[in-house]
């Protein structure tokens, strides 16, 4: 039987429907690779371990764990809580990294209270110092920095998705099968799944580096097209405000702020959007920040690096072909 | 039916919610407090399926501050039948573990058929909670649900999660938790606040509940720093003259953002 490293750091790596590791996974074991040795575990469909076992080597994962399994597809949560606490019983890490999703969070949260373990949220970092793990957190919308630590043992921490710039470097994994034991806990079942149509070829809005958000001041879904014509000319993920969100101008998945997405790019451009302090929460981190607007007053320019008080009808037209015209 | 709805108090995300450098926990008083958006939510999805449900009971379970007490009465006024509020001196600045333990332990007590929470709340934005209140419960959890159609015995609902939509069903007793695409909750009106006035309010800390809040043989999360990062300022801001888009292009490729 292998023997895992002492400074393992064990790192849940969640499957998309096709079998691939998740977009969160290079994050997560590049995150891994800062404090300790990598160890992934991916739970798959039957005959698919191998293949995503070999990607997550690619990612950084000096030993991966394989759990192959038909429940994961079927039942929420219970399964992959199941195959991570045979994992951790294994390896015996210093650190659970899991990404801060809804499906990780239960993940977290089921083998938490299973094992009693110490929880860190929505951790943007992780380091280590003499004592253990530390999480970072950033709080309040990015307002106060915040360091955690368990009092003792191997904390669980769920990681922000596209907080962590850091990658791993490729390796030839040691894959082994892991042997699940089920622990009987009651879940829902999962009785239909649709994937989403993947969009065109924009960039993901968790983690991407540009970002073009519209608000209630795109008025329709039809207007709401600028926006993704200005995010195409920019190559920005496209974002929006929950009151866009709650006017149906686009799925909720393109919501920014406390109750959205977090996101810290490099530059985020925000059309007409008032800047409540919910939507600020999940973007005032952003590098630059630029702002359209019709009222002087919108509290959105108070952390503008440059805004435009106008309608964004006439000033986002101009910027785009003006964009457009230096590209040729 | 018997409903629990876990509702907290939290500082108002519409003022400037501080954390104190030297504890870091949250500065009560600093700003407002009120009902977390998301547990009204909550409530308003067991009332509204309660009223379709003969012999259904909507219970309010809270952990907080006795000072919580008077937001809390909200929840009353809203609709709920009965308030059980956990506060104890002893639980400021419970990690989530222990706050696990001891909502668990009072949704024990209380009994249930069905717990509603809310995905993340506004301060913790922790998520994990729900989660962990399944596990210690011994029940199937519907998490992140976007819509959801209870009956006597039965649940089934939507959620948004790995790039696609599923649906997702459970017998009960189950614990959800539902998120802001949740319809708002309806507003409490005279008659509501009124007979809020004779609804019972029970208190309880965590000794009564069976937790030991001093134990130590369970690893905690505690914070080991805090501080605070500077205000962001304003930049250059300009009135469009018809030449603003244009003015925008030149502020972004001179910064190499385009
Ligand atoms: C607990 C809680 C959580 C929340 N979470 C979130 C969250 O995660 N994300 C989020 O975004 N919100 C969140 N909110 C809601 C938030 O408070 C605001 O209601 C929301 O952000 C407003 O969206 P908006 O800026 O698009 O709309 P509005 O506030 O209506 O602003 C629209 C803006 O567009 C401008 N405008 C209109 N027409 C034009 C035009 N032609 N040209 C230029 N400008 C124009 C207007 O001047 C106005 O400033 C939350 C609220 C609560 C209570
Ligand atoms: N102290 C508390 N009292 C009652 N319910 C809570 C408490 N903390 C969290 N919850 C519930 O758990 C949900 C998720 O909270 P959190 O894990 O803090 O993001 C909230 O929306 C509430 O329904």
């Amino acid at each position: 039987m292998t023997t895992f490293p002492d400074d393992s750091i064990l790192v849940l790596v969640e499957a998309t429907p096709s079998g691939e590791p998740a977009k969160s996974a290079a994050g997560l074991l590049g995150a891994a690779s800062g404090i300790g040795t990598p160890v992934a575990l991916i739970v798959a469909h039957p005959g698919r371990g191998p293949e995503a076992a070999a990607a997550c080597g690619a990612l950084g994962a000096e030993h991966v764990l394989v759990a192959e399994t038909e429940a994961a597809t079927a039942w929420l949560a219970v399964p992959a809580a199941d195959a991570l606490a045979s994992a951790a019983d294994l390896v015996r890490p210093d650190a659970i990294l899991i990404s801060n999703s809804a499906d990780g969070r239960d993940v977290a949260g089921r083998f938490a209270a299973r094992t009693r373990s110490a929880v860190a949220v929505d951790a943007v970092g992780v380091a280590r110092d003499e004592e253990g793990i530390v999480a970072h957190h950033s709080v309040y919308g990015g307002a106060y920095n915040v360091h955690s630590a368990p009092t003792f043992g191997a904390p669980v921490i769920t990681v922000r998705e596209g907080a962590v710039d850091a990658r791993a470097e490729a390796v030839e994994p040691a894959v082994e099968m892991l042997d699940v034991t089920p622990s009987g806990a009651a879940a829902a079942s999962i009785e239909l799944f649709e994937e989403q149509s993947v969009e065109s070829s924009r960039p993901e809005l968790r983690g991407a580096a540009k970002v073009v958000a519209g608000g209630r001041g795109l008025s329709s879904e039809e207007q709401f097209a600028l926006v993704d014509q200005l995010a195409d000319v920019l190559g920005a993920a496209v974002g929006a405000s929950r009151a866009a969100v709650d006017a149906g101008y686009v799925p909720n998945s393109h919501q920014v702020g406390q109750t959205g997405v977090s996101v810290s790019p490099q530059l985020y451009v925000a059309l007409g959007i008032s800047g409540a302090i919910q939507h600020r929460a999940g973007m005032q981190t952003a590098k630059t920040i630029v702002a359209i607007n019709k009222d002087p007053d919108a509290p959105i320019f108070d952390i503008a690096d440059f805004g435009v008080v106008g309608d964004l009808f006439q000033v986002v037209p101009q910027l785009i072909e003006s964009l457009s015209a230096r590209k040729e | 039916m018997k409903i629990i709805v876990l509702m907290k108090e939290v500082p108002d995300t519409y003022g400037e919610r501080t954390l104190n450098l030297e504890t870091g926990l949250a500065e009560r008083g600093a700003t407002e407090a009120v009902l977390d958006e998301i547990g009204e939510r909550a409530l308003e999805a067991a009332l509204s399926s309660a009223e379709k449900i003969d012999g259904s009971e909507v219970i309010v379970l809270s952990m907080g501050p006795a000072t919580a007490a008077a937001t809390l009465r909200r929840a009353l006024a809203m609709g709920a039948a009965k308030l059980v509020h956990i506060s104890d001196e002893k639980l400021s600045g419970a990690d989530l573990g222990l706050t696990a333990d001891v909502l668990a332990a009072a949704i024990r007590r209380i009994g249930f058929d069905l717990v509603i929470t809310g995905n993340l709340s506004t301060d913790g934005s922790g998520g994990v909670l729900p989660a962990m209140l399944a596990e210690i419960l011994g029940v199937p959890h519907a998490s992140t649900l976007n819509s959801v159609e209870i009956s006597a015995g039965r649940l089934e609902g939507t959620r948004e999660a790995n790039g696609g939509v599923m649906t997702v069903a459970t017998e009960l007793p189950a614990l959800i938790s539902i998120t802001d695409r949740f319809p708002a909750a309806r507003f409490p009106n005279f008659k509501g606040i009124m007979a809020a006035k004779k609804k019972p309010v029970e208190m309880l800390t965590a000794a009564e509940l069976g937790v030991d809040s001093d134990a130590l043989d369970n690893p905690r999360s505690i914070m080991i720093s805090v501080s605070e990062k500077p205000p962001r300022s304003a930049g250059t801001k300009i009135v469009d003259e018809g030449d603003g888009g244009k003015k925008l292009a030149e502020f972004l490729v001179q910064n190499r953002l385009a």
